[in-house]
């Protein structure tokens, strides 16, 4: 399963060898976190519960999120720039719904 | 990459400042317990931002940067958030790998009310930094609807 996903993925096009890249990840995803309160429609958790971040054959990066992170969570974090290729990004919702995005980068 | 620039280090205080008591307290202090699993933290060596006073608990802007070579010998491989007060103690944990080069994440984070955030980043070489800061939320993400 890899449905399409609302994200704005922010990080350089190019980058030298072994620079240090920040990227910036913006999910549009509501993140409900089964309040139960009076006068609320209780609601069955539904977040995305894990980000995991692969370039270059590996898993460089993965965030394992709670409730606790904001609707339309916001995650920052640098990678190497290693070699030209996708840099993957997966995320897990609970229900088992999985989606992913692709950024290429490329380095010089 | 400029971002770091733009962080001042912080002053961190004292990691062994004693935690206030309250109900849901037993639930963060027991979430730090198992991850720091006999460890004992230091202080020194993190960077924990976030602004002292939050107006909307729905949206908390939080930095965490850890000064590491982050070689595969010596690096940093997990960051986590606690919350003192929040239904759930263990916000998030951030997984790094060598290759992240930098040991720097940032995030943003609810809070159900005033309260103490906790940040543990864990290193290969089996050492636990530490830094907690005090929120103050005038509105609570829990009040709301959404």
């Amino acid at each position: 399963m890899a449905n399409p996903i609302v994200a704005r993925i922010t990080l350089p096009d190019r980058a030298r060898r072994g620079e240090v890249i920040t990227i910036r990840v913006l999910v549009r995803h509501p993140m409900e976190r089964a309040i139960d309160a009076a006068g609320l429609t209780p609601l069955p958790r539904k977040i995305l519960h894990r980000m995991r971040v692969t370039y270059a054959d590996e898993e460089v990066f993965r965030a394992d999120l709670s409730q606790g992170i904001t609707a339309n969570p916001y995650i920052e974090f640098t990678t190497i720039a290693v070699e030209t290729g996708a840099i993957v990004f997966e995320w897990d919702e609970d229900g088992g719904a999985t989606y992913r995005r692709e950024v290429r980068l490329v380095v010089t | 990459m400029t971002h770091a620039s733009r962080r001042a280090v912080l002053v961190l205080p004292i990691a062994a400042a004693a935690l206030p008591a309250a109900a849901a307290e037993d639930d963060m202090a027991t979430a730090e317990r198992a991850i720091l699993a006999g460890r004992t933290p230091v202080a020194t060596g993190i960077a924990f931002e976030m602004p002292p006073l939050s107006e909307n608990g729905n949206s908390v802007d939080v930095a965490v940067r850890i000064d590491s070579p982050m070689t595969p010998a010596d690096h940093v491989h997990a960051i986590h958030i606690l919350s003192e007060k929040n239904p759930v103690p263990r916000v998030v944990t951030f997984t790094l790998k060598p290759r992240a080069g930098r040991a720097e994440v940032a995030t943003r984070i609810r809070l159900a009310t005033s309260q103490q955030i906790i940040v543990l980043a864990e290193t290969s070489a089996g050492q636990v930094h530490r830094a907690a800061r005090e929120v103050i939320v005038v509105l609570g993400a829990c009040v709301e609807g959404g």
